[in-house]
């Protein structure tokens, strides 16, 4: 399998995953008050400050078979995570879960409360108001913050390394097999690699952009 | 514009048919509430008082959007809220129509799906149908397919008072509905909403702090501060005999002066001022010696010319120019009394005056109207 296959699959995988778990995390954040609220944001906001090593690091003794939380995981999934595809999307859920959040949690922050509590009196309940009048107002957020989970799992390389190990066809991604490229001196195929891969970004980001600019002119 | 004040009194209709609403709630947790009130069907109520005073919370919570400690709200015949009885129904349940502060209008629908989808058990072109006509009723016609940001501060107001009303609600909630248009289109909406109220046979209450809009748009009123409902009664009533020197500033009424009933007379109560000077004013039943506020309203305040004739119902009272500033049409004069060393405040047409007689410091006759003058009793306030 190439190192895209296995590229396009672990971005699937994370962003199927986190878009909901960040839908939810990201309007609780953003309409619910309560103590210790800066402590959950901090915690889900570490993977972004924190180097991916060091999360790589820590999951690699949590993923241990040696460990109890090891353990468990090895009983849950009938094998040890470490070096396998489901530790690797587990570990991608993990780095990933600021990009997940954030722009959920702006895009609900943005609805005006005067606006739900309409829908409320007006006899909508809570979940038609979600779907009625919540949803059409963030999707820009759900895009947004798809597009970042997606790219940003592409490009995804200390993390993908020490948990995923680099084993061709199963963990092997696309970033990975640039710097085994780099590192056996054949720069072309590490080229066409990094080129797709820009490519791929740029047009992404390009699609957010515009589908940005497009809705702000009709609304 | 005149409205016929259309009171239903809670007393006279009968319990079966009684569609009013009854209000009681209190808290003492957060900011502390006592309020009790009631609001007739066909009644427009308002709920008057300064920012912060709770009048807010008190229409949430009518609404079903807050909750409170303990608290009584009944519409009609259902309960919404006995906290007693540990019953609660919730906002969706409660079917009111409420017009927020800034419209609260759903952005990415168009008008006519904005009033569409305040519209219960009813098919798809039922729905379209009673939209339209209540888009017609507020004069929205041609404007349907509009999304919110395309239309007027005033539009708007009228999508969201239509989307109020085509659920066929059970109470109408104003939430200082006027508060974010000009007084151009103030005017003109208060205008459609007087016409459009005669219809509505459910209780209205309108949240405030103008007291113009008070007098223009609603039956009655019920003043509230920090969390306390103070005085409720016709629009008429609360305005001319406040019950106390707190609910009197409240109202903006500036001259009010420290007195005691001196001698009840026919038709007419004569007051003592200060300094021996004193003032007929209309009857009151409190005793004799009783220390009370005297409330003068301005419109019974005029220049007193030495050609004008004297009349026995109003009192001539002695001083000087203190300030006269032209407004518009109008000067605001502000007196000073000798006899209280007081100031007395009030308006007069342009044209009745000559500036050159309102310099400060010239000296000045009144003559007060003594049915304007209101007595209100000191232990109250």
């Amino acid at each position: 399998m190439s190192p895209f296959f296995v590229s396009f699959k672990l971005a699937l995988w994370t962003t199927l995953i986190l878009l909901p778990v960040g839908m939810l995390l990201g309007r609780w954040l953003a309409f619910a008050q309560f103590k210790g609220k800066a402590w959950v944001e901090s915690l889900i906001l570490l993977p972004l400050v924190l180097p991916p090593t060091v999360i790589g690091y820590y999951l690699l003794l949590v993923f241990s078979p040696d460990s109890f939380s090891g353990n468990l995981v090895t009983q849950w999934f009938g094998q040890p995570l470490v070096f396998t595809f489901p530790g690797l999307v587990i570990a991608s859920i993990v780095v990933n879960l600021p990009f997940a959040v954030q722009p959920m949690q702006l895009a609900y922050g943005s609805l005006p409360q005067e606006v739900r509590e309409a829908a409320w009196v007006s006899g909508l309940s809570s979940s038609k108001t979600w779907w009625h009048i919540e949803l059409p107002q963030i999707w820009q957020g759900i895009l947004g913050s798809a597009t970042l989970i997606f790219s940003h799992t592409l490009g995804e390389f200390g993390v993908v390394l020490l948990v995923g190990g680099n084993i061709e066809g199963r963990t092997r991604t696309v970033s990975i097999a640039i710097y085994d490229h780099v590192q056996a001196f054949d720069m072309l195929s590490a080229g066409w690699y990094s080129a797709a891969l820009l490519v791929f970004s740029l047009a992404a980001l390009m699609v957010v952009r515009m589908s940005a600019q497009k809705s702000k002119r009709t609304h | 514009m005149h409205t016929t004040p259309i009171i239903a009194s809670a007393s006279a209709t009968t319990p079966s048919f009684d569609s009013s609403l009854e209000v009681r709630l209190q808290a003492q947790r957060g900011p502390s509430l006592d309020v009790s009130l009631e609001c007739g069907a066909g009644e427009m109520l308002a709920l008057v008082g300064p920012s912060g005073s709770g009048k807010s919370t008190v229409l949430r919570t009518i609404a079903g959007l807050r909750k409170v400690d303990q608290g009584f709200v009944r519409c009609g015949n259902t309960l919404w809220m006995d906290t007693e009885n540990k019953k609660y129904v919730t906002v969706q349940q409660r079917q009111v129509g409420m017009v927020f502060q800034h419209y609260a209008l759903f952005p990415h629908k168009s008008v006519i799906d904005n009033v569409i989808l305040a519209i219960r058990n009813k098919s798809r072109k039922e729905k379209k149908h009673i939209a339209a006509s209540w888009l017609e009723r507020t004069n929205m016609t041609g404007l349907e397919s509009r999304r919110p940001d395309q239309l007027s501060g005033g539009q708007k107001q009228r999508v969201a008072l239509a989307r109020a009303l085509a659920s066929n609600p059970a109470a109408l909630l104003l939430d200082e509905p006027f508060s974010a248009v000009d007084q151009q289109t103030r005017r003109k909406l208060y205008r459609e909403l007087a016409k459009l109220r005669t219809g509505l046979d459910i209780p209205m209450i309108l949240v405030t702090h103008d007291v113009g809009e008070v007098q223009q748009l609603a039956d009655s009123m019920c003043l509230i501060y920090k969390g306390q409902t103070l005085q409720q009664g016709s629009v008429h009533d609360v305005m001319t005999a406040p019950e106390s020197k707190t609910i009197a500033k409240l109202l903006g009424h500036q001259n009010l002066f420290s007195a005691t009933v001196a001698h009840h007379g026919d038709h007419l109560t004569r007051y003592q001022l200060g300094d021996g000077e004193t003032l007929q004013g209309s009857a009151t039943k409190l005793n004799v010696g009783q220390a009370v506020t005297l409330l003068i309203a301005p419109s019974a305040i005029t220049i007193d010319n030495d050609s004008s004739a004297h009349d026995i119902g109003s009192n001539r009272l002695k001083g000087s120019v203190r300030d006269a500033v032209s407004m518009g049409d109008e000067w605001s004069i502000t007196v000073h009394l000798d006899a209280v060393t007081k100031s007395l405040r009030f308006r007069i047409p342009q044209y009745q005056i000559d500036s050159r007689h309102v310099l400060p410091g010239t000296p000045i006759n009144v003559n007060v109207r003594a049915g304007g003058i209101y007595a209100i009793s000191e232990s109250m306030s």
